[in-house]
Order: structure tokens, then sequence, then C-alpha cells
């Protein structure tokens, strides 16, 4: 095993080039894993933790994009505005892995329970990635197409992802059998944007890839009250949406839930967390 | 898992461990809990799991608190480690160790130094943190031992002392 | 390195004294087996089978031989000796040989310069598997077409209990109950590890994690073809144990490699193969049945216990004698039957796991009790105290309690415990609510749940078994004043022993520096093993008696040259259960009781425990912070196996062979503990003690599932309760009924009538096959 150590992007775009073979290591908390059980044994690894250029995030005017090297711990303590984000961030693993899990290891290794995928997707992000032969942008429904399988090309490196932020309360949930450490056995993630008067619900654990949910989105894009903030959605509009939700899901069995069990969780998060948005924006506009 | 490295081929580390510069020659595919117990002889971080999911391992790179299991130790060359062994000056126990010993938070202790050096980074940080916040800093220290109970009291006890 | 103490502490008897192994703990620098090296060492590692029963057409190991860095490769044909090994019975190959029984079963052990090393050699032994049906259903093992795993059939032990008349007519009400426990894995943090060193005498000395030092050299030394002597075993720091260890793991393999290299030879399982390589907690099914008078006085007990012992016997046997003897509870039942079976199946083999076989019985009793008390509309405390064993109570096995049994006032002073104040639904930080980091409420569907267990488990060993501690005391003067040292073969793996076996020392001698010395087989006879709570009773004991001879010796003169004493502790005698089950098969017994309230969201089924409430009968206690460490870890451990533990088994194989799917508590999941001990003391006991370490986890399990009943309605007769039982997603587990009662020679295990005890030759051999 050989290791790369590019001290610039252009310098890990270049070695990225020409070893189509090597491995991107960022924080090492997926691949590693592998590495210590004798799973996986890359010839190449391409060690991305010393190129600063990944590692910044920033705003201009509505368009917010994060270096693929910003870790969960630097998200919970610097993008606080975007409250599902952080609330994904802070649902990684432990302190110990949150200080070196990165948004673009979630992006790259593409697992469909990727706590920070349901976010993105929710987002309608972008994601962004950049070779020799330049920046590659491609909607995050296009870029993931398989559990563990994206659209990255051997010499492409996922540069971060961007996203026009949404003017509006929103939130992420997971559920796992432990109170703490678990990989999400389903997780769900739901923006609204009062401008464009859209609501956006993302599904994570429970299909293939991260999936939207249309047809929930159409109908509380409907319903909700978007001129009087403080009245509250009859409870049956709210359970029909959360139906809704469920019957977007594609779970299967698992060594860690069944599918009626993921969808049923599916059911009961998208239910509450559209009554916490929905409350969040009550209690800003009163 | 052994930073020997196989074939032969290896790569030069140099890092600073707790304030020592140390170099060694590793397998690129070696964990730094690897580089640390195998070749700089530092044993006090523990390999209960090698896969991040119950910090016996947990150590400071660059003042963050990691994993040292998940650390490619590639990445530590040019950088700055610091493990348990930093704790105390070689005649007074930290007080977070203290502790654990005077509220008897330790059982087997395979989970003392990760359980210690996370203890000790959360009160770097919160010097006076409530039971939520330490439980949620220490989420990620498994004790098959002890319930939690006295490293909880621990926690509190140091929090006093070094106040 | 020497320290400055914050705060001086007390040392003797009944004091918190601090732990004698606290400082290298705490500073890392405690030398666990998986930390140990030597010069010019090997790396071990072991070939493992991927099926659950499959006959071996052979194995080529010369790729491995072959490959860079081996220096040795051995299979089952290089075993110098014996070739099984088993801690009742020898019915366990060292390596397969013509077949292999479980997935997980050592198959090969290459030896190399360095780990990864090994492993790639192990990769290139090809081994010529032909897969037969595996039989790996507890109830399944007993029908008479079921595949065979040991050729004399699948049935190891059948233990029948039968005391009065169990149809007793005067019941007048009755209530049936089917119950399940999953496999638990005892999961301790510590790997299993050893060094073997090959000695200059053709010997080898041994460095190994384990919990009888004794008991292993009695199995390592045969297979090496070696005298017991010539195999030296020096007890490494243990990681935790809780029964894993009990069964022998790498000694051999590490040994017969270093011999075969003469080099020290170094092995350290990772966390997937340590769940592969140690034995479990038997899962099980019980079928339990009490009769009672309309005012709450129980008449009969009918149980029927069947416990899955996998593929090898470990200690299955004294699992199932264990758990049929409490099967009914600690509860006065004049007529009582109890037909408990362990059968052998390919799943991986069970042995010892805190609490014996105890917890499952438990979990099976007091569900059902709970049961009987709605039918009787008896208020469930009151209908567990009516019918309470106290001292002179006759227990099924016909043995009357002559020691303590104070159960009355564990259960009174159990639930006299405070509640926990009620929390606000609404306004918490997320991570307060059940589900914690996952933000999954704000305060919905949350139900609070009350529910209580009393239990209880015998401390030492059973069935006439003389396990005898031996320790010695030395008392030495010095120029600051005397100094005392303890050596035993008892091991130390995190309980707190070896700092009571040092208090002990410190009041009896009246001396405050007393040094436990490195447990070793070369310098002390057997000490027994650290299991069955005992250790503090056997070794103090010893230690006890040791000191008393030192006494008696100084009080013939001042203390001028050392005094060394060795003392051996037996427990009173103990019988075997005749063939109706009556006798006197344990020593004493230890009581606990647990009341646990939760908090249950409904809708998602998650869990978040609010308090436990713990009160257990000790006799007396020792170190109170050693005590109520023993009691929360042992809830801990009784928690786990209540909501988040089972390993996942699919035809034999084990799903979630690591910390990410097989999800031991974290602290996030571990609530307060309250917790009081009823010191009465024992007769004829050191100190008054009884022992402490496994009776939490008796009733833990069973107190939080009876408050996650109370607080969803459902019936979850199975632990663990996940979130989708408690959700409602899925059903109860059934049965078709009482598993069928095997024809059986006797009360023995049956390789014991087929002359196949320890010591005898491996199995099929021995038939002439």
């Amino acid at each position: 095993m050989e290791a790369l150590l590019p001290r610039s992007l252009e310098e890990a775009l270049a070695l990225r080039a020409a070893h189509p073979d090597a491995v991107p290591v960022a924080g090492g908390t997926d691949l590693m894993v592998a590495v210590n059980f004798g799973r996986a044994r890359p010839p190449v690894l391409l060690d991305l933790s010393r190129v600063q250029e990944l590692k910044s995030w920033r705003r201009e005017n509505g368009s917010v994009f994060v270096g693929a090297g910003m870790t969960f711990a630097r998200i919970g303590r610097e993008l606080g505005e975007f409250r599902p984000l952080v609330e994904a961030a802070r649902s990684v693993g432990s302190p110990q892995i949150r200080s070196r899990a990165t948004i673009g290891g979630n992006i790259g290794t593409a697992s469909p329970a990727g706590d920070a995928l349901p976010v993105l997707a929710a987002y309608g992000a972008t994601i962004v990635v950049g070779s020799t032969r330049g920046e590659r942008r491609q909607a995050w429904d296009a870029f993931f197409t398989g559990p563990k399988r994206t659209t990255l090309a051997p010499d492409e490196l996922v540069l971060g992802v961007e996203w026009q932020a949404a003017a509006g309360p929103g939130s992420f949930a997971k559920v796992g059998t432990r109170n703490a450490m678990v990989i999400a056995i389903a997780g769900v993630c739901l923006q609204l944007d009062l401008g464009a008067r859209t609501v956006r619900l993302a599904l994570g654990s429970v299909a293939p890839t991260v999936v939207r949910a249309p047809d929930s989105e159409a109908f509380a894009a409907d319903v909700i009250p978007w001129d009087e903030p403080e009245r509250e959605l009859p409870e049956e509009a709210v359970s029909e949406f959360g139906r809704l939700a469920a019957a977007a899901a594609q779970p299967i069995d698992d060594v860690r839930g069944s599918a009626a069990y993921r969808r049923h969780v599916v059911e009961v998060l998208a239910r509450r967390e559209l009554s916490w948005t929905l409350g969040d924006r009550r209690a800003e506009a009163c | 898992m052994d930073a020997r490295r196989p074939e032969g081929r290896g790569l030069l580390i140099h890092t600073t461990v707790n304030g020592l510069d140390c170099e060694a020659d590793v397998w690129p595919g070696a964990s730094l809990l690897a580089l640390l117990r195998d070749e700089f002889g530092l044993a006090g971080s523990k390999n209960a799991c090698e896969q991040g999911e119950c910090g016996s391992c947990s150590a400071w790179l660059d003042g963050e608190l990691v994993c040292a299991c998940l650390v490619p130790a590639v990445q530590a060359d040019g950088a700055a480690v610091r493990t348990v062994e930093s704790l105390g000056d070689g005649r007074r126990l930290h007080a977070v160790q203290d502790a654990f010993l005077a509220a008897g938070a330790v059982q087997c202790g395979f989970c003392t130094p990760g359980m210690v050096v996370a203890a000790v980074d959360l009160l770097e940080r919160n010097p006076a943190p409530s039971d939520e916040a330490i439980r949620e800093a220490l989420a990620g220290n498994l004790c098959r031992c002890t319930g939690y109970q006295k490293i909880l009291d621990a926690v509190h006890v140091a929090a006093a002392e070094l106040s | 390195m020497s320290t400055t103490q914050i705060t001086p502490t007390p040392s003797g008897v009944g004091t918190s004294a601090r732990r004698v192994d606290g400082i290298p703990k705490v500073t890392g620098t405690y030398a666990y087996a998986s930390d140990l090296d030597a010069e010019n060492s090997l790396w071990a590692y072991t070939v493992r089978s991927p099926y659950a029963s499959a006959r071996i057409k052979g194995i080529d190991v010369s790729a491995a031989h072959r490959a860079p860095g081996v220096a040795a490769v051995l299979v089952a044909a290089d075993i110098p000796g014996r070739k099984t090994f088993g801690l009742e019975f020898c019915d366990q190959p060292v390596l397969a040989d013509d077949v292999v029984r479980y997935a997980g079963e050592p198959v090969a052990v290459v030896a190399a310069e360095s780990l990864e090393e090994a492993r790639q050699a192990a990769s290139a032994i090809v081994v010529d598997y032909e897969p037969l049906t595996p039989v790996t259903d507890m109830e399944a093992a007993l029908r008479p077409d079921s595949p065979r795993v040991h050729d004399f059939g699948n049935v190891l032990r059948h233990v029948h209990i039968l005391h009065g008349d169990v149809d007793s007519p005067e019941a007048e009400v009755w209530v049936d109950g089917y119950y399940e426990t999953g496999t638990q894995d005892q999961a301790a943090l510590g790997p299993e590890a050893g060094l073997a060193v090959p000695g200059s005498d053709g010997g080898i000395d041994l460095y190994v994690a384990t919990q009888w030092l004794h008991v292993d050299r009695q199995q390592i030394a045969p297979c090496l073809d070696l005298p017991e002597e010539k195999v030296r075993i020096t007890l490494a720091g243990v990681g935790g144990a809780f029964g894993s260890r009990e069964d022998v793991h790498m000694q051999i393999h590490a040994s017969a490699l270093a011999l075969k290299t003469g080099r020290p030879v170094r092995m350290s399982y990772g966390r997937e193969e340590s769940f592969n390589g140690h034995v479990h907690r038997h899962p099980s099914r019980t079928w339990i049945r009490f009769g009672a008078t309309r005012d709450g006085r129980l008449l009969a007990a009918d149980v029927r216990l069947l416990l899955d012992g996998g593929a090898y016997a470990s200690s299955s046997p004294a699992v199932i004698s264990n758990a049929s003897t409490f099967a009914p509870g600690p509860y006065e039942v004049p007529n009582v039957r109890v037909e408990g079976t362990v059968v052998y199946t390919n799943n991986p083999p069970c042995g010892a796991m805190r609490g014996f076989g105890a917890p499952q019985v438990c979990f099976a009793y007091e569900s059902a009790m709970d049961v009987l008390a709605t039918k009787l509309g008896i208020d469930p405390i009151e209908l567990r105290l009516r019918n309470a064993l106290h001292t002179g109570s006759v227990l099924p096995t016909g043995q009357v309690i002559t020691g303590t049994a104070p159960v009355r006032e564990v259960i009174e002073r159990c639930v006299a415990i405070p509640m926990p104040a009620p929390e606000p639904a609404a306004g918490r930080d997320a991570i307060s609510y059940p589900g914690g980091a996952g933000n999954v409420s704000r305060g919905e569907s949350l139900r609070r749940g009350v529910g209580f267990a009393v239990g209880y488990k015998n401390i030492a060993y059973s069935e006439g078994f003389d396990d005898a501690a031996e320790a010695t005391v030395t008392l030495r003067p010095t120029p600051d004043g005397p100094v005392a040292s303890v050596r035993t073969a008892a091991v130390e793996y995190g309980q707190g022993l070896y700092t009571v076996l040092a208090q002990i020392v410190r009041t009896e001698l009246d001396v405050e520096d007393v040094a436990v010395e490195p447990a070793t087989t070369m310098e002390n006879g057997s000490a027994g093993s650290t299991s069955a709570s005992r250790q503090s009773t056997m070794s103090g004991g010893a230690v006890l008696g040791a000191c008393a001879e030192i006494k008696r010796e100084l009080a013939s003169g001042p203390l001028e040259e050392p005094i060394t004493r060795t003392y051996t502790y037996h427990h009173r005698a103990t019988t075997e259960l005749d063939d109706q089950g009556q006798g006197a098969p344990h020593v004493s017994f230890g009581f606990a009781a647990e009341r646990a309230v939760v908090e249950v969201d409904e809708e998602l089924g998650l869990v978040r425990v609010l308090q436990i409430a713990a009160v257990q009968d000790v006799g007396r206690v020792m170190n109170p912070q050693g005590a109520t460490g023993q009691v929360e870890g042992g809830t801990a451990q009784g928690l786990g196996l209540a909501v988040l533990e089972e390993l996942d088994l699919k035809d034999g194989i084990i799903r979630n062979a690591s910390f990410t799917d097989y999800l031991i508590p974290t602290i996030l999941d571990v609530p307060p503990i309250v917790t009081e001990f009823v010191e009465e003391p024992e007769p004829d006991a050191p100190y008054g003690l009884k022992g402490i370490g496994e009776m939490a986890t008796v009733v833990a399990t069973a107190a939080i599932v009876a408050a996650l009943r109370d607080a969803t309605g459902r019936t979850l007769n199975r632990a663990p309760a996940t979130p989708e039982d408690l959700a409602g997603l899925r059903p109860p587990a059934t049965t078709t009924g009482p598993a069928p009662v095997p024809d059986v020679p006797g009360q023995k295990a049956i390789p014991e009538y087929l002359g196949l005890g320890l010591g005898q030759q491996e199995l099929m051999k021995a038939r002439g096959r």
C-alpha cells in the first residue's frame, strides 16, 4: 500500500488523475473500519486531510457552499443557522467521530444511511466535484445512483455541496435502537420555504439512496396555511402527510430493522416534523 | 492492528507525541492507534473495537478528540498527538484521573484511558458541565463494567477540583 | 510512579478503600493481555469455519507456508497431545479435524512476523468444506429426525425436579405463560488475548486473560502433551470477562505455535473475532405454569425450560441445572415440577455469562407472577411478599435454606426507595427524550411505566463440586513497620477482588501496606474460578484463614522474621441431585430486587430508563463503592438484555458481530441507579458475606420489561423487547406447546453416561469410529 499526501487541491486533483485506483480518505471514519477489519486493502491511499481548500464554507447572497473537508463538529459549531444540518451533525456518532467525519465522506461513501444526506436532499443540494478537467455540478438525485454508488468518475474528487438557503424552519430526526451512537434505522428531514411556499421532505435509510417524498410535499404545500402562520393544521392533514411520506419509502428488512418498522418510523417522524416546523413558524411569527 | 509493515515498503512518519518528537516507519494502512501502541510503546490507548464505536482509543490529534483507530497513521505526520500518557506530571495524577479513583469509576479499566481523555477534553471546553452535557460528551465511550454512574460522579468531582 | 492523593481514604473491611490497581489503570500503564509483547515475538491468527455444519474434506496449507513472514501453520494433526478440550467434557476440538460444528470454529492457526502477514497467510489456506445441513433451532434439535451435532444425539443434559404433587387440586387459579430470551454476549471491552513464550525446558510460559488459571492448565497441558507443571500460567490484565473467559480461547493455539516455532507468540482477537471466539449466554424458551389459592398463596409451579447450548458443552450442564433449580423463583411453592433441557445445536457454543441461567428463568417467573397478580386482583408486590422465601424454607430440590434469606426485607426496601420526580413532557433538551441523540421527540406519546422483579441465585459451585480456594499471606517486618502481601491464583477482572483481599489483610493484621502479587499457577494452588459470585467468599475466606494462622503465630512473640501461611478455604459440602432432582445442591443464596421506572415513546417504541432502584442481600458490604459498582454494572448488563442486546443468528451465523450492530448500553442509555444493601450476616461465611456480582443482572431484565409492559400495555414475552415489539409492530412470541421431555438415563450430562467425563478421549474417536 502506498500513501499520497497532497498539500493543495491542485496537487490532489493531479494525483487523483494519475492514480485512478487511489482511494481518497479525509476523516477515515468509514475507510479505516474496512482497513482495520482486513476488508479493504486499497493499493493507494489519497490523503486529503491537508488540502485546506476543501475545509471552508461560504455564503454568498442566498447560496451556501460547504467544502467536502468540513467535519460534522465544525458544521455543528459554524453553520448554526441551518438547523436540520446541525441536528444531523449532532446525531452523528460521538464527539470523537464528529471531529473527523466529513460531509464529503458522507457524499463520497453514499451510504443510504449517511446522516447528512437527507438534509442535502431536502435542501435540493448540488454536489460539486472536481478533476483536472475542471468542475462539475450535479443535482443530488442525479449524483447518487444506488447504495454506495455515485457518478463520481475515477479521476474526480468531491469538492463540496451547495444549495440555495431556504427561508423557513426545518428539522432532522433519525431513529436508532439506542440513545446514542446509532446508524439510522430511518432518517427524515423536512424543510419549509416560506418564500417559495414549498415543502421538501427527504427520507434516509429507507431506499437504495436518499429519496424525496414528492406526493407528501405537494400535499403539504397545498394544505399549509401560508398566509396565516398562527393557524394550526388539522390533525387529519398531518396524518395524511405522514401516510404519504411512508408510501414514498422503499425500505428493506435488515439486521437493523424491518421494512415495516422503517415505514412506520417515516410516518411518525414526518408527522412530528411537520408539527414542529409549523409550530416553530408560529412561535416566530407571534 | 500491527503497524509493522509487511512488504517492507513503508512511510516515514514524523510526529510529536506528548511533546516529544518521534518518527516511525509504518505501513500506510496502519492506524494512529497501531502507531502509538506498536511503534511508540504507548499502550495506554486501547484496541477494543477498532471501528470507532467504543472510544477506548480516544486521543487528541492537533487538539481535537479523535478515535485513534480511525486515523490513518499518515495523517499524524507533522501533527501533534496527545495521549492518556500525557496526563498528570509524573508525580501527581491529573485531577480527572484522581477523581476516577476517588469516585470508584474504575473496574476492569479497559475503557478508563479513553474515558479519562474524553472527560479531560470535556472539562477543558466546559468546566462545569451538567449531567446531560457529560452524557453527550461521553456518549462515544463504552463501558461494560460500571454502568456509568460513578463515571458521571467522577467528572463532577474533577470539575469541582479543577475550578 | 508514586502519587499524592488528594483525599486520604480509610482502608479496611467495610470501607471504600481505593483500588489497589487503580493508578496503573487511570494512567494507561496497566498491562492487559492485549498489551503484552516480547522480544522476537510472532503474531498469530486463526482460520475459522464459515459454515455452521460441514465436513472437512481437506485442508491445503501449502500457500500459507510459502506466504511472506510465516513461521508456522498448524492444523488438527499438528496438535501434539489430546485433540480436544472442554470445561466439563473434552468435546471441543482444539482445531477442527473432520467436521466443523459451528460457524466460527477454529480450523487452523498461523504465526507470522506481523499480524497483517498472519492474516494474509490465513486467507491463503484453502479448506475444502462439504456443507451439511445444520440444526439451529433448539426445539428442532429435540426432534428424532434432526441432524446430530454429536453422534450420540442432541440432548446434552436433562434435569428433572419433582417435589410434591404438581397437579395440586387445591389450586384455585392457574396462569400459563411462555417466555423467550435471546442470545446475549458478554461483550467485555478487553479482547481475548495472550502471550505464549516457549520455555528452555520444553514447557510453556503463558500470560493470558482468563477466569481460572488452574482449569486452563488442566485443559492445555494434555493438548500440548506436557505435564501440568510445565504449563506455567501467569494472569495478564483482564479487560472484563462476565463468563466469556471461563472457556479456553487462544491459550492452546498460541502455546502450540510457540512450541513449534521456538519463539514467543502473541494473539489478540479483534472485536468481530471476539464475538465469534467466546461462548455466549444461552437463549431460552420457558413454559411456566403457576397455581395458587385465591388469596395468593402459591401451591404449584410447573416449568418446562429449554436452553440452546450450541455446538460444544462448555459449562452448559451446570447452567441448565442452576436454572432449573431456580425456575419457580424465590417463593415457597410446595409442589414443583421442573423439566430443564440443554441441547446441542450448530449455533455458536453457549456457556457462562453473569447469572448463569438465573436471568432467563427470572424473566419467566417474574413475568408470570405479574400475570398471576392481575388474575387474582392482588397487588404484585403483596403477592411476592406473601410467598417470599425465608430461612428455613424448603426449595424445589428439597434443600432447606439454612443461611440467611431476607427476601421480604429486600422487596420492602426496594419499593420504599423514592420514585424519580415526574418530568414535564415538553421543553426538554432533545437528547433527554427516548431516542436521545436522534432528535426524534419533543415529548410526543410518552408513557411512564413501573416494573418490579425479585430473584436469586446461588453462590459458588454446586452439585458436590468442591471449588476450594487457596491463598498465601506473608507478613514482613521492615524498618518502617510491617508490610503484608497476598499471593493467590484468583483472577481479578475488574470487580475489585484484590482490593477486598487487601482490605481483609489490613483489618486482620492491622497493617496498611498490603501488596497483591501477580497470580500464577507456579506459586499457588487453585483459587477456583472468578465467577459464580464466589471469589470474595472463597478467596476472602482463604486470606482470612491465612491471616488467622499468622495472628496465632504473632501471639507467641514479636515479628522478627517474615511469616508466611497458606490456607485453603472450602465451602460446606453440597450434594448432587437424585433422580427426582432432590438434594442439597447449593452452598448459599443471594437475593436481589429491582424496581425500574421507564419512559416509552409509544409511537416509535423507543425507551428511556429513568431510574432503577436496586436492593441486594449481600451479608456484609466489604467495600461500599465496589459493591454499588457491581450492582450498577450488573444492572446495566441486565438492561442490555431487556432492550438492546441480542446476537442476530441466521443459520448459525452471527450477523451482528460488531459494536455497530450489537448494541451495548451507552452512558445515554443507563439511568441513575439507587442501591441499598441488606446486611444480614451469612452464618459460616467469612465476615458473614455473600457474593454480589450476579444478582443485579438476574433481576434487572425482568424489572425493566415489566416496566415496559406497564408503560405500553403490550404482552412483551420476549427479551430483548425491541422498538418493533414496543410499537406493536411485532406480535408476541408464540409456541405450539412445551418442548417434549427427552428420554434420558438420568440427571447427569449424557457424555458422562457414555464414559466421556473430563480427561477422556475426544468423542468420535472414543466410540471407535
